[in-house]
């Protein structure tokens, strides 16, 4: 699967990582070029220095012809954009936008975006570990 | 009306201001706390220190009576979440977005944004006119007719320099209507007006035809013989 993934930040530069030892063929995007150093040493997918919300440059890194999109940029109106750029312009098939606030996150969950919401996830899962009790927690956390 | 406008910089302020001038009822929200306090010491009680594209502060700042919501920061992305936002979340009628990158206009447009301004584009129009390249220059369109008042300089190769007014063939619907001199000499021509390499030739034409009337008044002489 061709997979264009942009913000190699944390997240952005560990799903990269996961799916090129999965053997898919991973193209990430950063405005910083810094921010492959992130990425491991033997990261076999391309990197690329561009603004992903131009769609000169999501053309030029292929996105006409990807499986894939995921926007994982740290500013949610960057995500929803490049999202929809994608989307829209380009007919990426599979498309996942990480949306930190909530109340943007329903709308576009109900425009039709898929959508993850970090702070809503976190939190879940933060309340989850609360009321599971200190029992599940692997030792050396306490 | 209730006008809001998200992006209190340069073009903000002085849109706010116009609209305030006119009589409408008008809030900025701006985030910058700084932008914030010149808008309020010079233009009064106008503005809501806050981000344009959360939820909650469009819900503060009564976007849902808003009857135009404008957004004119300087980044496309959040100039379009601003404007989907009153759009879809708060049910605005009216949305327009100041669009950075010309290529951005398609998405704005496709993805429901209601007018779209390319800052850019309109400079390089305007820079284009200046180039030998591009000597038709769109002066005015009027409104709702499909009809443009532009521009022509007639290029010193020009096969038509040196030609009578009735001698051009000129696109249907389209009028001469000034042509005016090097020195900058209006004249309202008639058929046995002269035109001149140099002079500039201002028309009504269809928009369509704007192609074929460039072409005709600045084809070099060798390709029409």
């Amino acid at each position: 699967m061709k997979i264009v993934i942009m913000g190699c930040g944390r997240v952005g530069a560990e799903l990269a990582t996961l799916l090129d030892r999965e053997g898919q063929e991973v193209t990430i995007l950063d405005i910083d070029p810094d921010a492959f150093d992130q990425l491991p040493a033997d990261f076999k997918g391309s990197h690329v220095v561009g603004n992903g919300i131009d769609q000169d440059v999501l053309r030029r890194v292929g996105l006409a012809d990807a499986d894939a999109f995921v926007a994982a940029s740290p500013g949610d109106n960057r995500n929803v954009m490049a999202s929809q750029v994608a989307k829209h312009i380009f007919g990426v098939p599979r498309v996942v936008c990480r949306v930190f606030d909530p109340i943007r996150q329903d709308l576009y969950r109900s425009l039709g975006l898929e959508t993850i919401s970090p702070t809503r996830e976190v939190a879940r899962l933060l309340k989850q570990a609360l009321e599971s009790g200190p029992a599940e927690t692997p030792s050396g956390e306490g | 009306m209730y006008i809001m406008i998200v992006g209190g910089g340069k073009v903000g302020y002085y849109l706010a201001k116009q609209l305030v001038e006119d009589g409408n009822e008008v809030l900025v929200i701006e985030k910058d706390a700084a932008k914030c306090r010149r808008i309020a010491d010079e233009l009064g009680d106008i503005v809501l220190r806050g981000d344009g594209c959360e939820g909650v502060t469009l819900e503060a700042a009564g976007t849902g009576r808003a009857d135009l919501f404008i957004s004119v920061t300087g980044d496309d992305e959040d100039n379009l979440v601003a404007c989907q936002m009153a759009k879809n979340k708060f049910s605005v009628r009216r949305t327009v977005a100041l669009i950075n990158n010309p290529k951005n206009e398609a998405i704005f447009k496709k993805l429901g944004i209601d007018t779209t301004i390319s800052s850019t584009a309109l400079v390089l129009a305007n820079i284009e006119q200046e180039l030998p390249s591009h000597p038709l220059i769109p002066l005015l369109t009027i409104k709702g007719s499909g009809l443009e008042i532009v521009e022509v300089k007639v290029p010193p190769y020009s096969a038509m320099a040196g030609k009578r007014v009735g001698e051009l063939l000129l696109p249907q619907q389209c009028l001469i209507t000034v042509v005016i001199d090097e020195e900058g000499v209006p004249r309202t021509p008639n058929s046995d007006t002269l035109i001149r390499a140099g002079d500039e030739v201002v028309a009504i034409c269809r928009r369509e035809s704007e192609d074929a009337l460039r072409a005709i008044l600045t084809t070099p002489v060798k390709e029409t013989q």
